[in-house]
């Protein structure tokens, strides 16, 4: 509708939507990206007031330098021991990745979601959270189960939808779950984990408990009204929790500033909730851990919930379903200022005398081969569509604890069919 | 005791005998609630285990999702049922969904009271009918008392499932049976045995309707409201229905209904929400389905039309005694 401007006089209104820098073809710049040096940001007190985290919400916390030297407040001073562990873990999270992506182009699943670049966000955060500390994770944070030390070949049995996935084939692969790893299951849904996990810490405190909550979106889904939600909820009850936010600069095709980035930092968002907010360099290992370690403690002593921007890139499509050279320019990874999470981990560990190029890449064939492993024993229980999967009455199962009429009688049909269809599918 | 002292009550029951039963909403706390059902419950069990919560419908059911999954057994309300839509993503996608995602690993056992039904001049946002929405998903239980008795007993039997319940609460009879007569004086609950209410603890099995009339003519099923407003109908102009209370639409209770219809031969389906797509159509499809041969007319469905509720003309939309008058008389014309 075109209708004749009013108070014609008068400039008319234009509408701002916002466009990324690059698109395919371009060459990609982020100079004009503000990279704080490792070690300029305050450490504050864990129990400073909500009111007092402006300059550091639009700020960067950052340990690891470009000599990579761990460096200024943040540094949490970690034993070499824990710095390979941590590195060994991101290394295995990258080889997972890989070769369940490969999987997938093999047609033995579905659908698989990388998390490379973003290695050191989740298993750094496990690391400084304790074990039995509940996670609410979105579909990017493997690496939390990985620093778990959780099985390789359950996960993929969950990828595979095969006979030994615990999910019984109910989920999507990566959709995992488990109780035993205080890893709550994961949905589609966007951000509704964010309420969850902030009503799980409320419930631990409310019992007098000490564990605590973390629990990780993405910037885009921080524009779901559960992040809304969930922040308020938190404020409000100073509850024991960690607010996650995975700012890697891309929610599939739509750049950050369609959630808000143009304008200021995600970090930001917690000072108008009256939550500390950090904003972190999220493909440092040393300064997340050490911020999730600062909030852990603030958590822990009943100072309130803290958000934590990690700034970060996806570095690969956002599924195996996407194509990122139809949206972006394939140079940005490339020129990204915070490089690659795992090499900078490794540099420091070098830069200390306690590793080598030798042992990393020996470290690398290691894992290749773990995982290589692991997919050919999970592989024995199934790839997905090839029969092995779980019995059919499973199907019906754990809609509610004891099964309704009508279900029982929809199972009755849907075996009645499988009679009739004479497919060779095992029934328990 | 009136509905709300019985909702009430069941309430304070399961918060004495599980420490894990919490209770929270907008306005539940101090305050009591804005229909006094939470009315002492803080002053009583503290402020940690019933308190006041930020107006956000999703917070408030996603925050008790998680407080399900810690091991508590949150009971949240939802001021009115015309407020739930925010939260349906955490009912529809989460609730709902929780244990058969996880393979039981976690569950989500919530209980969700919220005050529903018109009857009240509510208009548009404080009249609906929202239960259709629910039954629609799996892994819900839709439950809906029509007498104080059964409010308490279903609420304690809400509160112990292990499954994620939504207790619609017909706030036109919080205080007393309605018999479809706006324009009559309102009776309160002391006059009606569904006002005797035991004070401690007992439950009302979910998933079991109540014939609350026995009758040969035609069988009605109803829940909430509409149970009275019929019962009061057909006693009027000397029908001999055989009254259904459902209590529980899902699971539903499916004996009850079909043993019933197949001895009258006849059906007439009754609730307040709009009728295209409503609860009604799913059990005249049942019962089309189970008594096909001993239907002697077409099941008759008599609800709220097929608009927003109104306010001033509330009484032109309201399934009242003359539009189920008509539709009995259609009924039982052969």
């Amino acid at each position: 509708m075109t209708a004749e401007r009013p108070r014609a006089n008068l400039p008319p209104l234009t509408l701002h939507v916002p466009e990324p820098k690059f698109r395919p073809g371009d060459e990609a710049d982020f100079a004009d990206v503000d990279v704080p040096p490792a070690g300029a940001a305050r450490r504050p007190e864990a129990s400073a007031a909500p009111d007092s985290f402006h300059e550091l919400a639009y700020s960067l916390v950052r340990v690891l330098d470009d000599e990579g030297q761990a460096v200024g407040p943040w540094n949490p001073k970690l034993s070499p021991d824990k710095l390979r562990r941590m590195l060994r873990h991101m290394a295995l999270v990258r080889a997972f990745d890989e070769r369940m992506f490969r999987a997938q182009r093999q047609g033995k699943t579905s659908f698989y979601m990388k998390c490379t670049g973003e290695e050191a966000i989740a298993v750094a955060a496990a690391h400084a959270l304790e074990r039995d500390d509940m996670v609410f994770p979105s579909y990017r944070q493997q690496g939390l189960l990985i620093a778990r030390d959780w099985d390789l070949v359950d996960m993929m049995n969950q990828i595979y939808s095969n006979k030994g996935d615990r999910l019984q084939g109910k989920q999507l692969p990566i959709m995992y779950s488990t109780k035993e790893g205080s890893f709550f299951s994961i949905s589609g849904n966007l951000a509704t984990q964010y309420p969850q996990a902030v009503g799980w810490a409320m419930a631990s405190a409310a019992k007098g408990d000490t564990r605590i909550a973390a629990t990780w979106c993405g910037e885009g889904s921080t524009a779901e009204g559960d992040f809304h939600s969930a922040c308020t909820f938190a404020s409000v009850y100073r509850a024991p929790v960690i607010l996650n936010v995975v700012n890697n600069q891309w929610a599939i095709s739509s750049f950050s500033g369609f959630a808000g980035a143009e304008a200021t930092t995600f970090a930001a968002r917690a000072v108008g909730y009256g939550i500390a907010g950090l904003r972190v360099d999220g493909n440092d290992a040393l300064a997340v851990y050490a911020a999730t370690e600062w909030a852990a403690e603030r958590a822990r002593t009943n100072q309130g919930p803290t958000l934590i921007e990690h700034f970060t890139y996806r570095a690969e499509g956002h599924s195996t379903s996407d194509d990122p050279s139809q949206y972006r320019s394939a140079q940005e990874y490339g020129v990204w200022p915070l490089g690659d999470p795992i090499v900078r981990l490794k540099r420091h560990l070098i830069a200390i005398g306690e590793w080598d190029e030798d042992r990393h890449a020996a470290q690398d064939r290691e894992l290749a081969e773990m995982v290589k492993a692991a997919q050919k024993e999970a592989e024995k229980n199934g790839i997905l569509g090839h029969g092995l999967h779980q019995p059919l009455d499973t199907l019906f199962e754990g809609v509610f604890e004891e099964m309704p009429w009508h279900l029982k009688e929809q199972q009755a049909q849907m075996l009645a069919e499988e009679e009739a269809s004479g497919r060779p599918w095992a029934r328990k | 005791m009136n509905m709300i002292q019985a909702i009430n009550s069941a309430m304070a029951v399961m918060m004495e005998r599980d420490p894990d039963v919490i209770v929270m909403g907008e306005d539940v706390g101090y305050f009591g609630g804005v229909f006094r059902a939470t009315a002492g419950l803080q002053a009583k069990f503290g402020k940690t285990r019933v308190f006041d919560t930020p107006i956000t419908e999703c917070g408030i059911i996603g925050v008790a999702v998680g407080m399900g999954a810690y091991g508590l057994r949150p009971v949240p309300e939802i001021q009115f049922a015309d407020y739930i839509y925010p939260a349906l993503d955490q009912l529809v996608s989460e609730a709902a969904r929780l244990r058969y995602r996880s393979a039981g690993d976690f569950t989500a056992p919530i209980t969700v009271r919220s005050p529903f039904g018109g009857g009240i001049f509510g208009g548009q946002t404080h009249s609906q009918s929202p239960e259709g929405i629910f039954t629609h998903v799996s892994g819900l239980k839709t439950v809906i008392p029509s007498t104080p008795y059964d409010a308490k007993g279903l609420l304690i039997a809400a509160i112990e499932d292990n499954d994620p319940v939504l207790f619609f609460e017909p706030k036109r009879i919080y205080n007393g049976p309605f018999d479809g007569h706006w324009d009559r004086p309102s009776k309160n609950w002391s006059g009606h045995p569904g006002g005797e209410v035991p004070g401690g603890y007992y439950r009302i099995e979910l998933g079991k309707a109540q014939i609350v009339r026995p009758g040969e003519a035609l069988t009605v099923l109803a829940y909430g409201t509409m149970v009275h407003v019929v019962q009061a109908t057909c006693e009027e102009h000397g029908i001999d229905a055989e009254i259904v209370d459902l209590r529980t639409l899902l699971p539903l209770d499916i004996d009850t209904i079909e043993a019933s219809v197949k001895k009258t031969g006849r059906c007439l389906i009754v609730h307040e929400a709009t009728r295209t797509g409503g609860f009604g159509a799913e059990l005249s499809a049942l019962v089309q389905e189970r008594c096909f041969y001993q239907l002697e007319a077409p099941i008759e469905r008599v609800t709220g039309f097929d608009t927003p509720y109104p306010h001033s003309l509330e009484w032109a939309y309201f399934p009242g005694p003359v539009r189920l008058k008509m539709a009995l008389d259609k009924l039982l014309k052969d």
